[in-house]
């Protein structure tokens, strides 16, 4: 059984059909990337699983359960931290688990300390630089008890050396502590880096447009980003995702969005 | 201190010197003093009638503190269900900021006409010059809660509940302290207003049996402690805002 199915979602903003037909599935302690065109439907997704919006038609079921319209199913980090500035660190990284009504203090201080904050504790997140407070924001993930961790762009906002060190460090962190991940980005070479699987959408209304499993052996390090397969496999996924942007059907509606060159 | 004497020296050097220009002209120009005292003679009346005045000070500070408490509690009620249940929101709030458009001199009389002469009025009186800063602070902080930290939440599963407590209501309080500021400072103008309406003692009574006697420098000692007294209750508030926010201190949007 898969740990989260999709299963022909359908979804309507007013005449607008935003995804139409959409399909995927994620194995237990599986990294699944989604990308996409910007303007594809991808924050559609997450708000359809995370329960705050519900589809026309379609299933959607975590572990067999149907999670249609339910909050609180999966743990979530978002793009921007999102941390109170009110809460030290420590409070912070423990609000996904406060919500749900289980606590656990002293794992969150050893997480911590594993992901290099052991001088941040106690601060407030307006003295962290953007990187580490999305260490925060994915540790407050991490110690949600929900056993699937959507993340949608994370990295997105950071500048590109902060970018690799942060795509490191999450790999590592998550090779200790495996989960089920939702990852949803714009950048091939990110993707390809992380994930066991790409999911290639097309612009809206959208759909599944292609899937790739990655071939590389866990644990990766930074040496992949030059080596020739990972160049050949990088092609592979802009020509996929070219062809989705360029697709033209005389539908109005659809664009053709230039993809960020790497 | 060290700060406040930094920048606390030119207003009071300003002030220093206008009380002094004051009461040069007052000298040169031999202004009878029922109408204009000078400032040394409003300093001994201070000193000389402290006695007699203290009463009054205590009891117009001690309804200004009580009516601001109640007129706290029922800003933050009025806010907190507005924001949290739509329709009211929609129904009542024009009809809160015509309650703030009825003149409080014009209402006062009818306050005694329907509840007498006892606490009631004059806190009720109170109460209506206070609510409104505090409510409109209180309803714009739960607005300015930014998306993502909504969004973040929803997703997480916040109930609603959780979504008030642990989000929106600190996200407000720094909005909710600049509108308990303004209120501090328009309790003691209302509990004044509200003596006017009839009491045994207070600074209305003192000011109004000064000004009807031609005792100006008398009616200037209640303008001055009319002053330091809502400076007081400004610092307070201040000092509160200080121990319980101390997350935005760097931003430093309310100096």
């Amino acid at each position: 059984m898969s740990h989260l199915l999709v299963d022909h979602i359908v979804k309507n903003f007013g005449p607008n059909e935003v995804l139409s037909d959409l399909s995927f599935s994620i194995e237990k302690e599986e990294f699944v990337t989604i990308i996409g065109p910007s303007g594809s439907g991808k924050s559609t997704i997450f708000n359809l699983i995370g329960g705050i919006m519900t589809p026309e038609k379609g299933v959607i079921q975590l572990e067999g359960n149907n999670i249609i319209g339910k909050r609180g199913s999966i743990s979530f980090m978002p793009q921007t931290p999102s941390l109170l500035p009110w809460r030290t660190v420590l409070q912070n990284v423990l609000l996904g688990a406060e919500l749900q009504g289980k606590k656990d203090r002293d794992k969150a201080i050893e997480m911590l300390h594993k992901a290099g904050l052991t001088d941040y504790v106690h601060a407030r997140p307006e003295e962290l630089s953007g990187g580490m407070k999305q260490r925060v924001a994915f540790i407050r993930a991490l110690l949600s008890p929900q056993s699937l961790i959507c993340l949608d762009e994370p990295f997105s906002a950071l500048d590109e050396l902060t970018r690799l060190e942060m795509q490191k460090w999450l790999l590592s962190i998550w090779e200790d502590y495996r989960r089920t991940v939702l990852f949803v980005t714009h950048s091939i070479e990110e993707a390809l880096f992380l994930s066991d699987r790409i999911i290639v959408i097309s612009a809206k209304p959208t759909r599944v447009a292609a899937e790739f499993k990655v071939p590389f052996k866990r644990p990766r390090d930074e040496s992949l980003f030059l080596d020739d397969k990972f160049l050949k496999w990088k092609r592979t996924v802009t020509y996929s995702l070219k062809n989705v942007g360029s697709e033209k059907d005389g539908d109005a509606n659809r664009r053709t969005y230039p993809f960020r060159s790497i | 201190m060290n700060y406040l004497i930094r920048k606390g020296w030119r207003p009071i050097a300003v002030l220093l010197l206008l009380f002094i220009l004051w009461e040069i002209i007052v000298k040169i120009t031999k202004v009878p003093d029922w109408l204009l005292p000078a400032p040394t003679m409003i300093i001994n009346e201070i000193i000389s009638g402290w006695t007699s005045f203290y009463p009054d000070l205590v009891s117009t500070a001690k309804i200004a503190v009580e009516g601001f408490l109640v007129g706290t509690t029922v800003g933050l009620v009025v806010a907190v269900s507005l924001h949290l249940v739509p329709w009211i929101r929609d129904s009542v709030y024009p009809l809160l900021i015509l309650s703030q458009n009825v003149p409080i001199i014009v209402l006062a009389p009818l306050l005694v006409i329907w509840f007498g002469f006892g606490l009631l009025p004059k806190i009720i009186v109170i109460t209506l010059t206070c609510f409104f800063p505090i409510t409109v602070a209180a309803l714009d902080g739960f607005k300015q809660v930014p998306y993502a930290h909504k969004h973040y939440m929803l997703m997480a599963g916040a109930g609603k509940s959780q979504m008030f407590w642990k989000l929106e209501w600190p996200y407000a309080l720094p909005s909710v302290f600049s509108g308990l500021k303004i209120s501090a400072t328009y309790s003691v103008m209302g509990a004044v207003i509200s003596e006017w309406l009839g009491a045994e003692k207070g600074i209305g009574v003192y000011m109004t049996l000064a000004s009807s006697s031609f005792r100006t420098d008398k009616v200037f000692v209640a303008i001055l402690s009319i002053m330091v007294l809502s400076l007081l209750f400004f610092a307070v508030i201040v000092a509160a805002e200080k121990y319980f926010i101390r997350w935005q201190s760097k931003g430093g949007t309310m100096e």
